[in-house]
């Protein structure tokens, strides 16, 4: 029999669980309502909304964008990110920690100060609704999550593994090839996952640097927003709240396979 | 470490934040070395005469490319608006002096360091026990909780402010259901306490798992320890859990104050006209007035202010509770 302070504990963790989860549900209901309104309760039900995101240019073409910077990006700053990761970790303890504050700052740099002065920079060099535009920002954003989830993988590896490999006659390619990128694989595959999201749900820099030929699926849902009360945002909401919640599931059910073997 | 104390603890705290690592940690727990192995391991590696190779001088350059990013993308672009603030349209702190004297605007950045100490309060108060559930609950029901916190921590910021937006409005689900059984409406979009509510909300995560990655390597024989001396169970919790656990909440605490003080989607989106907070402010200066002097003023503020806190914070961050725990 559980102490009273259990119960209560347990009934107040129970409230913060329905706090952080039942809000966001709210779009589902509404992503199916019969009427062009978001309004609650929705009235009737229809497919229509899922429809439109499928079918309307503004939806489909701002989706394809964001996929297509994500992906560019998840590469790019997995890559930049390892390197850096590997830097940090092999330089001399001062510079590499001194390296790491200085990679990470994009963290802690309010995204409205950062949002304006991209966009002035680019108004100067045409970079404004540009995939290179998008590309170099967003890049900048997600090498921070790639570095630190690299630097979690190098800490857990035993270098001798490379001592021994170089020992046993492998070059310095084969040694990395061979021995160490199969063991930080983990890592640099969540970090290429963080690069992807960061870039995929970005949207204060988007919104300064969009244009109405380039725009990005948070700013297409963003001006919906603002502009008219359309389910196809509830549509959209739905969707990425389903593949959000698929992704997590997926790495924790692997994080827990992994644990028992 | 000396140069920059302000973003040193972030890069303690950036692992929980990035809460792919949260579990990506836990599976490895079981393959981690532990310390004492790892130090022999550095020493082996730099006295091996095979890795010669890669001298810890060549290694930095391999940060080049990450580097070049940031001072293209980061540091040139704030060098933009740090200049701007000082020289559009004319030489001088004419910006400044126009922010701070206007009541318009001290009220605003007023405002926004009151909604980032409610929105930290209100976060502390909800993600403390949440966080203590998580290390004393099974591991199924761990699992659970993790979820509940990942899932909107990964989802879109948009997406979630939208439900607000549902909730919230005055046809949303709140006011229907007041509605239903008989009571009078409330406004709360639009309203600032409506900011505050959708702000504690999207924020939560990020006191969370700070507090829950202290949490969790905090040595619970220390409390059997205390009762076993005869100290009642509140007392010891109160005084060798939560001194313990106090690096999490300051590092959560910080991490949710900084968002709050440069939070732009919710507050535009479920704030009003009397609730508008300093962003909103830098995105009118700029987009709508174009006046860049102005707008960059308001960032610096909101910059320096940043890192101010930050600076002030670093060194209640540093986790104490790992000596503790090798000397328990």
């Amino acid at each position: 029999m559980p102490s009273f302070p259990r119960i209560l504990l347990g009934l107040f963790c129970l409230l913060v669980a329905i706090l952080l989860l039942a809000p966001t549900l709210v779009v589902i209901p509404m992503s199916f309502n019969g009427n062009k309104s978001l309004a609650f309760p929705p009235v009737g039900f229809s497919w229509q909304w899922y429809e439109n995101f499928f079918s309307s240019p503004d939806w489909t073409t701002s989706f394809s964008n964001s996929l297509i910077v994500a992906i560019i990006v998840a590469v790019v700053a997995t890559v930049i990110g390892t390197l850096a990761a590997f830097g940090v970790s092999r330089a001399a303890a001062r510079t590499g920690g001194l390296l790491r504050a200085l990679l990470i700052t994009p963290m802690v740099v309010p995204g409205v100060v950062l949002a304006i002065g991209i966009y002035a920079v680019y108004l100067d060099t045409h970079l404004v609704g540009t995939v290179t535009g998008f590309v170099l920002a967003h890049t900048m954003l997600a090498i921070p999550f790639v570095l630190i989830a690299v630097q979690a993988s190098l800490e857990v590896f035993d270098r001798r593994l490379e001592t021994a490999a170089s020992s046993l006659g492998a070059g310095r390619l084969t040694v990395f090839r061979t021995v160490t990128l199969p063991l930080i694989l983990p890592g640099v595959l969540s970090g290429a996952l963080f690069a992807f999201i960061t870039s995929f749900d970005e949207i204060i820099v988007a919104l300064f640097i969009t244009s109405p030929y380039l725009k990005t699926l948070p700013v297409q849902i963003y001006t919906s927003i603002t502009r008219d009360a359309d389910p196809t945002v509830a549509a959209v909401g739905t969707l990425l709240f389903l593949a959000t919640s698929l992704i997590i599931i997926a790495g924790l059910l692997l994080g827990m396979r992994r644990e028992r073997t | 470490m000396r140069f920059f104390p302000a973003t040193e603890p972030i890069a303690c705290l950036a692992s929980p934040v990035a809460p792919g690592l949260l579990s990506k940690r836990e599976m490895m727990m079981t393959a981690t070395p532990d310390d004492g192995q790892r130090a022999g391991t550095a020493v082996d590696a730099a006295h091996s005469p095979f890795l010669p190779r890669l001298r810890p001088r060549g290694a930095v350059w391999l940060t080049a490319p990450a580097v070049l990013v940031l001072l293209v993308a980061l540091a040139y672009p704030l060098g933009i608006v740090v200049w701007r603030s000082f020289s559009d349209p004319a030489i001088g702190i004419d910006n400044y002096v126009w922010f701070f004297q206007s009541a318009v605007n001290r009220t605003v950045l007023q405002r926004t360091f009151v909604v980032a100490a409610w929105v930290t309060l209100a976060c502390l108060i909800c993600a403390y026990p949440y966080a203590y559930a998580m290390t004393i609950v099974g591991r199924n029901m761990r699992l659970a909780l993790i979820l509940c916190v990942l899932v909107p921590f990964w989802l879109s910021g948009v997406v979630r402010t939208l439900a607000w937006v549902i909730l919230l409005q005055d046809s949303g689900v709140i006011n229907s259901i007041l509605r239903g059984i008989g009571l009078s409406p409330v406004k709360l979009i639009r309203t600032l306490p409506g900011v505050v509510i959708g702000m504690t909300q999207v924020l939560l995560p990020f006191m969370i798992l700070p507090i829950y990655s202290v949490m969790k390597g905090i040595d619970t024989r220390l409390l059997q320890a205390a009762r076993s001396l005869g100290a009642r169970p509140w007392k010891a919790f109160l005084q060798i859990y939560v001194p313990l656990s106090l690096p999490g909440v300051y590092a959560g605490a910080i991490i949710v104050f900084i968002l709050s003080l440069g939070f732009y989607i919710t507050p535009a989106l479920l704030g009003g006209p009397r609730s508008i907070l300093l962003s909103s402010l830098v995105q009118n200066q700029v987009l709508s007035l174009l006046n860049w002097g102005r707008g960059g003023a308001m960032g610096v503020v909101l910059l320096v202010a940043t890192f101010v806190l930050l600076a002030i914070a670093a060194p209640l961050m540093r986790q104490k509770h790992t000596s503790s725990r090798r000397e328990a």
